[in-house]
């Protein structure tokens, strides 16, 4: 009695498939329907985890902003507003291009679509050279947290030819803590972008070869949500590091 | 379509009873095959191989500790060595064990069967996650290689930050990443539960060890990213030095402490919960009835997922936070000891007027419940305020979270593994033997713990590698426990390898229990059903089994 199930199941074992399977249909689904499900799930809550691992470093600057609110405001007077704009806007249309791309996934055109992702992977390296851009000034003024950081021009700026309140030693100081979480936020999210600038590499290859003209666009769906979030993040970014309570330059 | 029956319980049949020849084991050979295997069987069991050595390796620390504590003078080793023995046991045995045990072994192993699907929704993300966690094991080593790390496993800052010139960045890296193994596992699981079900398997027809997998799940997923980034500002701060976390440059520790207990206290439930569920499965067998309160179970799991989240600050009653959000962590903390009291209650409802039998699996359920109690009790005279002013840091905590996770959490694992070990070998363990070592552990596990509750009463503090004479006695009481329990967590390790070659032949079902992957043969096919099941019974049906011993079920391919 007891191995009659084993039995049973070992005669069946060769037995095929009956229903028709697209080549991605993976084994352990039963349907087309149930595996795209799985997927987009699966994507939604690791988007799930991100938020609460950018909400770390959010809820950081948060606590710090209060205590140290002169030293935070001097210092993102410091940031580059017109980049940081600039950046906004090429974010917002790569994001636009990969919405695009995925809709011509979703309506079969192969072409279309590699030229949409192309355009996607432009605009997202056009981010990270400003970001580079930016990274550099921040470099040449010294503010660049650790050993050469320099906070001589928030204590008397003036001497510098800048229309700031001059701030305490001490309070200068904390500009220090702005910075660093300056870049370790602005940071992380070009590591997401140079993340997902490889993968974009990696579709558009896979979007040439014709793998997406089948119906099958569940990786290019997840992929925008991806692509999506790391809009969403910078649109939050960007005001809380450049724009909140800046006064008159 | 092609439906077909078969019987759902099979008759204890064990003398006849042979290995089926096609299996998950013998599908595929080779080292690459394992290396290489999206299988969620294969993988639990590469997790098991894996999660075993690092036990061996945070025990083999713990008798350090023991043997340098067994005389009041720091003789056996220096003070910072000694601080990094507890530091390499702490990390090992929290972020190497026991945060992955019973998810990634059993619950990989039974998940996607207990739901009646062929494997998790994401197979190879299942590998990955092996590897990550692999990877954050070869950095905890390399650590420790070269040189150990003395922060304690909470990295406290801005200890951590300044003032210790060790390895922090290195075991920092290693959590980091294991952290990732523990986030892809939740996410997979949580996914499977939600989309892989199979027909007629509703969410009140899930066997209870997958609703407290389900919850740990979730807190593993939004947990483990907070501690990811403050273990990621712990490592930056060190490299650049900046003073996020340090008073002295206008940082503040503090903020270390949110973030980092804002996962570790959950966390805590993340390694209990997954225990709670073998529990649950286990008593219900043995005792031969249906879970008592299924539903409140299941719920409670829920509950103490989310009330876990509200609760870190009583970890920092000493820390300075306000004396009123102290108050509200305090009884929020009060709060969460209500679930679990759910939970030992129906246990015992379940096992009044059931009928019992004493298998081994069934002794490590009851110490279970007996240890994690104290421990669970102690917990409330820590979480109220003044009680913890005088106990925190003393030994009196050290009792208390061993008694939770060492006599919780580990107990339910060797239940766990006891349990379905002939399903995952198709072999059983040699019954009396098994007893024996279920004996010696809870024996050397009260003989070690025990007095160690006493030693923090009189105020010996922890983390110190010497003390006053007086409290030598007890000490040498807990060392010599220590090395009681040392011996009866390696018999199961001899007696679990020997029974792959020589042990008894399982069979498909040797508890006649319901659950769905009762019904599979042992071990099982690499695709788990060849038919998917449709469900059309409750969990647990004991009762209704009483009165039947044939059952049709039908499957639809
Ligand atoms: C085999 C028996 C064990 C013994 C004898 C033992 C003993 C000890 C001792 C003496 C300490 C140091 C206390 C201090 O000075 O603060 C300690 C700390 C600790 N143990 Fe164990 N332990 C055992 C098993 C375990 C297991 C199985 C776990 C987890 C599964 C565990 C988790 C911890 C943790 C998290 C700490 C805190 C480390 C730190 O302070 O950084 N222990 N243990
Ligand atoms: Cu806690």
């Amino acid at each position: 009695m007891a191995n009659t199930i084993a039995a049973h199941h070992d005669a069946e074992l060769h037995e095929e498939h009956e229903h028709v399977v697209l080549p991605q249909h993976r084994h352990h689904f039963e349907t087309e329907e149930q595996q795209r499900e799985a997927g987009s799930f699966g994507m939604w809550l690791f988007l799930l985890t991100e938020i609460m691992f950018f909400g770390g470093m959010f809820f950081a600057y948060l606590l710090y902003r209060n205590w140290y609110y002169p030293a935070f405001v001097a210092a993102s007077n410091q940031l580059n507003v017109p980049e940081g704009t600039a950046n906004t806007v090429i974010l917002i249309t790569s994001g636009f291009f990969m919405a695009l791309g995925v809709w011509a996934a979703e309506v079969r055109k192969k072409g279309l679509l590699v030229v949409f992702l192309i355009l996607t992977t432009i605009f997202g390296f056009a981010f990270l050279g400003v970001k580079a851009d930016e990274y550099h000034e921040k470099w040449e003024k010294h503010h660049i947290p650790g050993a050469s950081f320099d906070v001589k021009e928030f204590i008397n700026p003036a001497a510098y030819g800048l229309h700031e309140e001059p701030l305490a030693p001490d309070m200068a100081q904390k500009t220090q803590v702005f910075f660093f979480l300056y870049f370790a936020m602005t940071g992380m999210h070009a590591l997401h972008m140079i993340i997902g600038l490889a993968l974009l590499f990696w579709l558009t290859w896979r979007a040439h070869k014709g793998d997406f003209s089948s119906g099958y666009v569940a990786p290019i769906e997840n992929f925008g949500l991806y692509w999506h979030f790391v809009d969403i993040v910078w649109l939050f970014l960007f005001p809380l590091l450049y724009l909140i309570n800046r006064h008159p330059l | 379509m092609s439906a077909s029956t078969y019987t759902i319980v099979n008759l204890p049949d064990q003398a006849t009873a042979t290995m089926p020849k096609r299996h998950y084991i013998n599908n595929e050979h080779g080292l690459l095959s394992w290396l290489f295997t999206a299988d969620h069987k294969r993988i639990a069991m590469l997790y098991l191989m894996s999660i075993t050595f690092f036990f061996f390796i945070g025990g083999a620390f713990a008798g350090l500790i023991r043997l340098e504590l067994l005389t009041p003078q720091p003789d056996l080793v220096a003070s910072d060595t000694y601080n990094k023995f507890f530091t390499m046991h702490g990390i090992v045995m929290i972020f190497l064990f026991l945060v992955p045990s019973v998810p990634a072994t059993l619950g990989n192993f039974l998940i996607p069967i207990m739901l009646g699907a062929k494997d998790l929704a994401f197979p190879k993300i299942n590998l990955l996650s092996w590897y990550l966690y692999m990877a954050g094991g070869m950095f905890t080593l390399a650590a420790l290689v070269l040189g150990g790390v003395d922060t304690g496993w909470t990295f406290t800052t801005p200890l951590s930050t300044h003032y210790l010139n060790t390895h922090v960045v290195t075991a920092a890296t290693a959590i980091f990443i294991a952290g990732f193994s523990s986030i892809f596992t939740g996410l997979n699981f949580i996914v499977t539960i939600h989309r892989m079900r199979a027909p007629g398997m509703t969410w009140f027809r899930m066997p209870l060890f997958v609703w407290a997998n389900y919850a740990a799940s979730v807190l593993m997923v939004l947990g483990t990213p907070v501690l990811a980034i403050a273990i990621v500002l712990v490592a930056l701060e060190r490299l650049i030095g900046i003073g996020v976390f340090d008073p002295t440059k206008g940082g503040d520790p503090l903020l270390f402490q949110h973030l980092f207990w804002f996962y570790s206290h959950p966390a805590v439930y993340i390694m209990i919960l997954p225990g709670m569920g073998v529990i649950s499965e286990v008593i219900s067998t043995f005792s031969r009835k249906r879970v008592f309160g299924y539903t409140a179970v299941a719920f409670s799991s829920v509950a103490i997922a989310v009330f876990g989240f509200f609760v870190w600050a009583h970890h920092m009653f000493i820390m300075g936070v306000s004396n009123y959000s102290a108050l509200v962590f305090s009884l929020l903390t009060m709060l969460v000891a209500v679930p679990s009291a759910i939970k030992i209650f129906n246990w015992a409802f379940t096992l009044q007027k059931g009928s019992i039998t004493f298998e081994t699996p069934m002794l490590y359920a009851f110490g279970f419940m007996g240890l994690f109690t104290i421990g669970g009790l102690t917990g409330v005279f820590l979480g109220s305020l003044g009680m913890d002013i005088h106990l925190t840091e003393t030994y009196f905590i050290v009792a208390h979270f061993h008694f939770v996770m060492v006599g919780g959490m580990l107990m339910a694992f060797l239940a766990g593994i006891h349990f379905w070990w002939p399903k995952m070998t198709g072999r059983m363990y040699p019954e009396s033997m098994s007893k024996l070592a279920a004996v010696v552990t809870f024996i050397g596990f009260n003989l070690t713990f025990l007095p160690q509750f006493i030693l923090g009463y009189l105020g010996m503090p922890r983390r110190y590698h010497a003390y006053p004479q007086e409290y030598q006695v007890l000490n040498v009481l807990s060392t010599a426990g220590a090395t009681v329990l040392g011996v009866g967590y390696l018999l199961p390790m001899l007696y679990l390898a020997w029974s792959l070659k020589y042990g008894e032949i399982a069979g498909d079902n040797p508890w006649q229990a319901t659950g769905l992957e009762w019904q599979i043969q042992s071990p099982p096919l690499t695709e788990n059903f060849t038919e998917i099941p449709v469900v059309d019974y409750e969990a647990y049906d004991y009762e209704w089994l009483a009165n039947k011993t044939e059952h049709e079920v039908t499957t639809v391919g």
